[in-house]
């Protein structure tokens, strides 16, 4: 956390609030996957400051490169303010598997936090999930998977829009989703959807 | 007494009703027995303690004076917009309109009462806000639900911006007799309003039996509308010495403001049961949100400016 964590924090409050509402309380020691519906550059920060502090220190976004890499402005906030965990979205190199930082980061007792749609909606319910949270919790079987729905930002600062509305946004927190042995990619995917969805 | 020494023995008043009414609810608090009393006067207590802090804030923008005063209302319509809009379905494509909204639409309303230019801050919202909203929903070129998208947006502004800047406009007002007292009238608009908010709930939770309008307003009775109304027109009439009114003159003010308020009230509880939603906000505790405690104040306010400007002022 650096000065400029707080001012991110500070003005995402100010402007939409991004309250929490916790359907369980979240014990601080837990290794977690936090994944959520993804419609606004706000998101991020919105849900990494309705984390508590001593979850926050330990939790880092997951961003993509070829958009918070790209000027170095956008890396030093994705990296010194957000702490992010930067990943490749365009899979140029084969042999490189792009959620490697990912793994790492679980290895060494990091919490995520995921959009598994990739990319940004327009609307107030996720798309489809990428196989990415189905490989990361495949390979990491006592990961808790929280789903988290952001309300209302998909209005605030929808994609293609520079300046955000001053709404009242909510981030809603589920409980951990159940692990099934032997499901099937698909299914896996619907399921954390749904949980998602669910919480909307 | 000079407008100074009437506004020390208002907050004096005000300041010890509170305290009577902090001294009650600490009484009950230590007397109820039953989980569902024990719930009320919670909340009783939390709506008091937001009351000190409620009029803590207006005392302090009173005392620094019209810009703090203004400051202040802009302030409160910003938070009642921002509740409204985000209970509204709206569309990716009102971006551009809701930014105006909030970003321009209530500052310059609030200018213009500043810089005492009443041609325009009457007419600013009404036309200009009114033709120009759609037209930026309508840039983007999508039309589904264009008509309800559009209005809701009109509607929000309309109350939370047009509507309660009225109150603060009361500093514009020129009444012969009555020169630099306009904030003592504003201080008398927000006091009959709220103490009527606040007897009709209490003559409600006392004597209420029938339901006013059970499907709007589950917790208004009849008994707490009549009690707490004639009351609040009292209090309103009793308080003449701080008006450009006789005190006739002021009880029937005090009345129209009063079933002003009742009717604000009941419409905005409509809009928020539409929208599915019980309180508006939680900024405030105890009362919901910016819109819970300014809904009456909405109605009220045009509606004893326009009558104040047309029968007392220049």
């Amino acid at each position: 956390m650096t000065w400029l964590s707080y001012v991110l924090i500070g003005t995402v409050r100010l402007l939409v609030g991004a309250a929490p509402r916790h359907a369980a309380a979240l014990p601080s020691d837990t290794l977690r996957i936090f994944f959520a519906n993804h419609s606004s550059h706000i998101d991020t920060v919105a849900l990494w400051s309705a984390l508590p502090p001593a979850i926050r220190s330990r939790t880092r976004p997951v961003a993509a490169r070829d958009y918070w890499g790209r000027t170095p402005l956008r890396r030093y906030i994705a990296l010194k303010a957000l702490n992010a965990v930067l990943i490749d979205r365009s899979h140029e190199d084969p042999s490189h598997d792009p959620l490697e930082p990912l793994a790492q980061a679980l290895g060494r007792g990091e919490s995520l936090i995921l959009f598994p749609e990739g990319t940004r909606q327009a609307q107030a319910l996720p798309g489809p999930f990428k196989a990415g949270l189905y490989r990361l919790a495949t390979a990491f079987p006592a990961v808790e998977l929280i789903p988290v729905y952001l309300e209302n930002l998909h209005r605030s600062l929808p994609k293609g829009t520079l300046f955000p509305v001053p709404l009242i946004c909510t981030v809603r927190f589920g409980t951990a989703l159940p692990r099934v042995p032997e499901e099937s990619r698909e299914s896996f995917l619907e399921r954390a959807r749904n949980a998602v969805t669910e919480l909307a | 007494m000079n407008p100074h020494q009437k506004f020390d023995w208002l907050i004096g008043g005000v300041a010890a009703m509170l305290a009577l009414a902090t001294a009650i609810g600490w009484v009950l608090a230590r007397r109820v027995r039953s989980d569902s009393g024990r719930a009320v006067v919670a909340n009783l207590n939390a709506r008091i303690h937001a009351w000190w802090a409620m009029v803590a804030i207006f005392s302090v923008a009173f005392v620094f004076g019209r810009i703090a005063t203004l400051v202040l209302f802009g302030l409160i319509s910003l938070l009642a917009l921002r509740e409204f809009i985000s209970l509204t379905p709206t569309k990716p494509a009102d971006h551009k309109a809701l930014s105006v909204a909030f970003f321009l639409i209530v500052p310059i309303q609030y200018v213009l009462i500043g810089i005492d230019w009443y041609g325009l801050f009457a007419a600013f919202i009404p036309v200009y806000a009114f033709l120009l909203l759609p037209s930026l929903s309508m840039l983007d070129q999508d039309t589904e639900h264009f008509l309800e998208r559009t209005s809701k947006i009109q509607w929000a502004v309309f109350v939370t911006v047009f509507c309660i800047s009225h109150a603060p406009a009361l500093l514009l007002l020129d009444i012969p007799g009555y020169e630099g007292q306009d904030a003592l009238l504003l201080f008398y608009l927000i006091t009959v309003v709220q103490i009527s908010d606040v007897l009709q709930y209490v003559f409600g939770k006392l004597f209420g039996k029938r339901k006013l309008a059970p499907a709007v307003s589950p917790s208004k009775t009849l008994e707490g509308f009549a009690g707490g109304g004639l009351a609040a027109t009292g209090v309103g009439a009793a308080l003449w010495w701080i008006t450009p009114f006789t005190p006739l003159q002021s009880a029937a003010m005090a009345a129209v403001i009063v079933a002003m308020g009742v009717l604000g009230g009941l419409v905005l509880s409509a809009v928020k049961r539409g929208l599915g939603a019980k309180d508006w906000g939680s900024m405030i505790r105890g009362h919901g949100g910016m819109l819970d405690r300014m809904d009456s104040v909405s109605f009220a306010a045009p509606v004893f400016f326009h009558l104040t400007r047309y029968f007392f002022a220049q």
